[in-house]
């Protein structure tokens, strides 16, 4: 069958740093302008500013009806991707050929205003969306319905709950009618019971023979909604194909982390004259064949310094962020002295206690429990996937932790 | 809500064969101007409900709402009406001073709020920048077109005025809305143009405050524009709102309709329009990464 959408070649470059600020004012300019041509001689002509390939040689074709799953660590080029296809920027080189319609949900709830009531938003949402007042207030009731706000269609949005501010701006997207839907993380918003719906409309959706392209992070629901699936990293496509195989490996390969640092000539180590950090690494408890981690593992961290001040009481501290950069937890070793010479220090993040997402890890070494001697960030990247459910459920698991309590469930009084 | 979801699938459940063309082409822009027009014909209705958006906020944060629309020019009115008609006693050629400069600071009220909310427009819209495809021209003009919507609100006014003065309304104002349309081109040019290069120096945010104030004083909108000696007529007329303003007060106030010079603004108004939009469209496919 004709391909819908047929992606040749596309690569986007991104100018950064050097010659290109994100945005200037007058006087850099001018100053800029006196000074280049002294750059240019000082840096022996090739005064090339930094430039990155956000994306690279990027080829593929989807045909009618496919939904495709798009996937891919943070910074590997998906939304990108999706940028250039839905047109809001243009690709570097390369060429993309679109026979259908695109609505692009990139974002729920764009051009919504705070001062404007939810009736009014749904024409305005609507119509930056790309539909036609016509075709907005032939689904107006739908969309109403659909989002669960009946009976503040005439207050201001900025009056709404954010669970009914999601609610509604999903609705209207929705109700998009495009041939080709573009759709970006939007179910990692809402509650649960709200999640699921959108996952159930998204797979309407799909079943009307549309065709939707599917960045995400949760692949459980990737898994749920795309036969086909295709992996980028930094720009390129690792491996497109069958949903379950592509996965797998994506997950295998550990895309996403750095698991362990290693030095073996301390000269080269990072530190100082007082400490050096020799190793540090994170591995499943138990030994996990496949040596991934999921919400099930527990995990392992060891990390190995030199001291080189005899008889300093130290003690380790490392704490774990998510990747937004939100604390989890600041674990904190007991300090005692230690002659020069390796120290080690390890401990266990038990199972089910991570919530699957991406954590990043970074160490301090501190002496006399308060003067730090070391403090290195994002030393090690991991990522605790989520485990194949019992429940017959498939969004985001809400939390920054992930506990399994021990219920105890009654009946009667 | 099972059942709703099930009726959707009924009702399009069709796929629709492909057409042979591609609806879209998406590639790196070859040089060649080219303005789109056939994009923002079809995203003609998202003009309307940005221009709607913008008049209904507007409205609704304020207090006085619409009447702001006639207040700022008719302020503006007593105020100058007081320094340059007692005080500086400029002559306003035969007419009340206070209908003659009303009726050039409508559209200058017009003027400089569209090329202000305009100019700013395009930073303003980030989040529709970054997120959603459609001719970014829409922006600066629908800020223009709100502005549009004051001027209308603020008309009324100058009709009472020229009532209360008892001057007479004759055929010339059949060139009242062709005038208006000239004000509204210029407007969208300079707004244009203004727009795009505030994307990469924020400067211009500064600085239009100051355009504004220096243009206005360059145009005759305080005082008649024969006051300018005739030697300078030739460079004053390079400001294109001398024509459009002289003009105005001509079919406002039943005098010989000055063709020249409102040809001379009409002719410079297309021109920064062009340079404005050409200059847009070249600026324009780097707004999503450098805003």
């Amino acid at each position: 069958m004709k391909p819908i959408i047929k992606v040749e070649n596309i690569g986007k470059q991104y100018r950064i740093g050097a010659r290109q600020q994100a945005y200037s004012t007058l006087r850099e300019a001018l100053a800029g302008a006196v000074q280049a041509p002294l750059k240019r001689l000082q840096r022996n002509g090739s005064s090339d500013a930094v430039t990155i390939w956000a994306l690279k040689n990027v080829s593929f074709e989807v045909r009618p009806g496919e939904v495709v799953g798009i996937i891919g660590r943070n910074g590997s080029g998906k939304s990108t991707l999706l940028k250039i296809l839905s047109r809001i920027t243009e690709p570097t080189t390369g060429r993309v050929e679109l026979y259908g319609r695109i609505g692009s949900l990139l974002e729920v709830g764009t051009g919504f205003h705070p001062e404007l009531t939810g009736r009014e938003n749904i024409f305005l949402n609507g119509a930056v969306l790309g539909m036609r007042r016509n075709e907005i207030a032939r689904k107006f009731d739908e969309i109403v319905a659909f989002a669960e706000i009946e009976k503040f269609l005439d207050t201001p949005v900025k009056h709404y709950s954010s669970g009914m501010y999601m609610r509604l701006a999903f609705a209207v997207a929705a109700h998009l009618e495009p041939e080709i839907l573009l759709v970006d993380e939007v179910l990692a918003v809402g509650d649960a019971e709200f999640q699921t719906k959108c996952l159930g409309k998204m797979g309407a959706v799909a079943g009307e023979g549309r065709t939707v392209l599917f960045v995400s992070h949760n692949m459980t629901a990737v898994r749920r909604l795309c036969r086909r699936v295709i992996w980028l990293n930094d720009g390129e496509v690792v491996q497109a194909g069958e949903t379950t195989q592509v996965i797998g490996d994506f997950l295998r390969r550990g895309a996403f982390s750095t698991l362990k640092k290693e030095w073996d000539d301390p000269s080269q180590a990072p530190g100082n004259d007082q400490v050096r950090l020799r190793s540090i690494a994170v591995t499943p408890a138990g030994g996990q064949i496949d040596g991934q981690f999921t919400v099930k593992t527990a995990i392992q961290l060891e990390a190995a310094i030199w001291n080189y001040l005899p008889g300093a009481v130290l003690n380790f501290s490392v704490v774990l962020s998510n990747i937004e950069g939100v604390a989890i937890f600041n674990t904190v070793s007991i300090e005692r002295p230690f002659p020069a010479g390796l120290v080690r220090g390890s401990f266990l993040i038990p199972a089910d206690f991570l919530n699957d997402d991406t954590y990043t890890i970074r160490l301090l070494i501190v002496k006399d429990t308060s003067v730090v001697l070391l403090d290195l960030a994002d030393l090690l990247m991991l990522q605790v996937h989520d485990s194949e459910r019992r429940i017959n459920w498939y969004g985001k698991w809400v939390g920054a932790v992930r506990p399994s309590f021990d219920w105890e469930l009654s009946t009667g009084d | 809500m099972n059942s709703a979801v099930s009726s959707d699938n009924l009702l399009t459940s069709h796929t629709p064969p492909l057409p042979d063309e591609p609806l879209f082409v998406v590639e790196a822009r070859q040089s060649g101007i080219s303005f789109h027009l056939k994009d923002f014909w079809i995203y003609r209705e998202l003009l309307y409900f940005l221009i709607w958006r913008d008049v209904k906020i507007r409205y609704k944060q304020t207090l006085l709402g619409a009447a702001w629309a006639i207040i700022q020019p008719l302020l503006t009115m007593v105020i100058f009406t007081f320094i340059f008609g007692r005080v500086a006693r400029i002559d306003s050629e035969g007419v009340p001073y206070p209908v003659f400069a009303y009726a050039a600071l409508l559209p200058w009220t017009f003027f400089a709020n569209a090329i202000t909310t305009s100019g700013n427009s395009i930073v303003g819209s980030t989040h529709l920048i970054t997120k959603v495809y459609f001719p970014r021209m829409i922006i600066p003009v629908s800020a223009v077109g709100a502005g549009l919507v004051d001027f209308a609100v603020a008309l009324p006014m100058l009709a009472a005025l020229m009532f209360y003065y008892h001057i007479p309304l004759t055929w010339n104002l059949l060139l009242f809305l062709p005038l208006v349309l000239l004000t509204t081109l210029l407007a969208i040019a300079v707004g244009l143009w203004l727009s795009a290069i505030n994307v990469k120096y924020r400067d211009v945010k500064f600085a239009i405050p100051f355009l504004v104030q220096i243009w206005m004083y360059l145009s005759p909108v305080p005082y008649p524009s024969s006051v300018v000696p005739a030697r300078w007529r030739t460079i004053y007329l390079l400001n294109p709102f001398v024509g459009i303003i002289d003009g105005y007060r001509a079919v406002l106030f039943a005098r010989a309709i000055p063709w020249k010079e409102i040809g001379i603004s009409l002719v410079l108004t297309l021109v920064l329009l062009f340079y404005a939009a050409y200059q847009f469209r070249k600026m324009e496919k780097s707004f999503a990464d450098v805003i």
